[in-house]
């Protein structure tokens, strides 16, 4: 039978060879990020002022990609719980914890982003409306799967056992995600990702979309730089451990 | 099965009752926190009895938090947890049945506790009534979602306040629909809709909590 040849996804399950790609794919990924932002965020601030609410919408530009990174890239670490417990791929882990801090950072941008945009158009920076309070709770459960990573010893241990809050957590994404549906109180509707297609006006749709391309380059370079400092990290641990029983 | 699951239910109440398992020191923590928040805003009846349901509600779950890290901590400690994994009984089962354990030892005390520091708070009659029941229903659930964090760090010997941190964000939609219900029952506006969603969360956690709690016991003793 003739070898397969092309890459395949379990081509990455090697640690030796995602260290390869993501020499490669590392500075790639951070050139396409700071290309695109840099385009998105020039289009974005020469759009035409929104008519209610002046200038200020445009840290739309910010608030919303990181909003959608911080939903996707919990989805991201759920998927990698899985692959941590089902199919036991030796990176899902690694992604897992790399992910995390990232993901964190996201929800805490769009935090306060949001509440930066809320003073001047709601008049206030905080409301206990529907999708702030899940946002919120979404980031608290970052924080709690980042102290469960920090409190185990043994990382293959403490990858289960995150994987496990990760899965428990996932519950909160589509209740972030609908709950301006659900409880419509103060934040808007979903305006770009609808049925019945986006009732957002197209010029301010088409640098909104390149901004959170951007910012989902930035996420993957950032991504796989962790990954291989967490690598990196295991192997020193795994070496000072030899050393150690060497010594005895 | 019955026989086992009983045995260990009659096992943990015995312990949390009389070996200083600390079952009373919950509601003197609950005391403590209705106690304190008198003291943080001002003696305004009014005020207090508006926000007492609420009052009381976060108490029972910071209460309900306390005793978490001693659910599975004490037993990986001496090594029954170790028997209590080769028992011929579901690991399910046997998570199942020291929550219930929990939740009758710490979780119920505070449900009978209740209407009585009410009281103080300016909640009383009807009102009274309506939050023991809405937290009869609600206290379970948060038990059963402990269940999970205290298993997640039931092989960590420093997990107190881990556990909070983890659980805390889960219980939100507890907290949420039972203080709603409370206030619903209260007001005398219908509480049917706020009230069944409290009830679902509670079987949810019913199943949920034990199934995750018997992976993560699984995973921390390398089985």
């Amino acid at each position: 039978m003739p070898k397969t040849r092309g890459m395949k996804i379990g081509d990455l399950a090697n640690p030796n060879r995602f260290l390869r790609i993501a020499r490669v794919a590392i500075p790639l990924c951070a050139a396409a990020s700071a290309v695109l932002l840099a385009y998105g965020f020039y289009r974005g601030f020469h759009t035409p002022a929104e008519r209610d609410q002046g200038t200020v919408f445009r840290i739309m530009f910010v608030h919303v990609p990181s909003a959608w990174l911080a939903l996707g890239i919990y989805s991201l670490m759920a998927t990698a719980a899985l692959g941590t417990l089902v199919w036991r791929h030796p990176l899902a882990d690694v992604a897992q914890k790399a992910a995390a801090p990232i993901g964190a950072a996201f929800a805490l941008v769009c935090l306060v982003t949001g509440a930066i945009w809320g003073r001047p158009t709601w008049g206030t920076y905080w409301e206990w409306d529907g999708r702030l309070t899940s946002m919120l709770v979404l980031f608290l459960i970052y924080l709690g799967i980042i102290a469960l990573w920090r409190a185990f010893e043994e990382p293959l241990q403490a990858a289960k056992a995150v994987a496990i809050l990760t899965l428990v957590g996932f519950i909160n994404v589509p209740i972030v995600k609908y709950s301006v549906d659900w409880w419509s109180t103060l934040h808007q509707r979903a305006s770009v990702f609808r049925l019945d297609g986006p009732t957002m006006h197209p010029a301010y749709l088409s640098p909104l979309l390149v901004c959170a391309l951007g910012f989902s380059f930035l996420f993957a370079a950032l991504l796989m730089a962790a990954m291989r400092n967490e690598l990196m990290r295991r192997r020193v641990r795994t070496l000072t451990l030899f050393a150690a029983r060497e010594a005895h | 099965m019955m026989r086992a699951f009983f045995a260990i239910l009659r096992r943990d109440l015995a312990l949390s009752f009389r070996a200083g398992g600390g079952a009373g020191i919950g509601v003197i923590f609950f005391l403590a926190v209705v106690m304190v928040v008198p003291f943080a805003i001002g003696p305004d009846q009014k005020l207090l009895s508006q926000i007492g349901p609420a009052i009381l509600w976060s108490g029972a779950l910071l209460a309900s938090l306390l005793g978490l890290d001693r659910l599975f901590g004490a037993d990986a400690e001496d090594g029954s947890l170790d028997l209590l994994l080769l028992a011929p009984l579901p690991l399910e089962v046997i998570a199942f049945a020291k929550a219930l354990a929990h939740w009758l030892a710490t979780g119920l005390p505070l449900v009978i506790a209740a209407p009585l520091f009410g009281l103080m708070l300016g909640v009383e009659g009807k009102a009274s009534l309506a939050l023991a029941t809405m937290l009869f229903v609600g206290t379970p659930a948060i038990a059963f979602l402990g269940l999970i964090g205290a298993a997640l760090a039931a092989s960590l010997s420093r997990a107190g306040l881990l556990i909070a941190v983890l659980i805390v964000p889960f219980t939100i939609p507890v907290l949420i629909f039972g203080t709603a219900a409370t206030e619903a029952a209260i007001s005398g506006t219908p509480f049917g809709t706020a009230f069944k969603l409290l009830a679902a969360l509670l079987l949810f956690s019913l199943v949920i909590g034990p199934v995750a709690a018997a992976a993560a016991l699984r995973i921390g003793r390398g089985t």
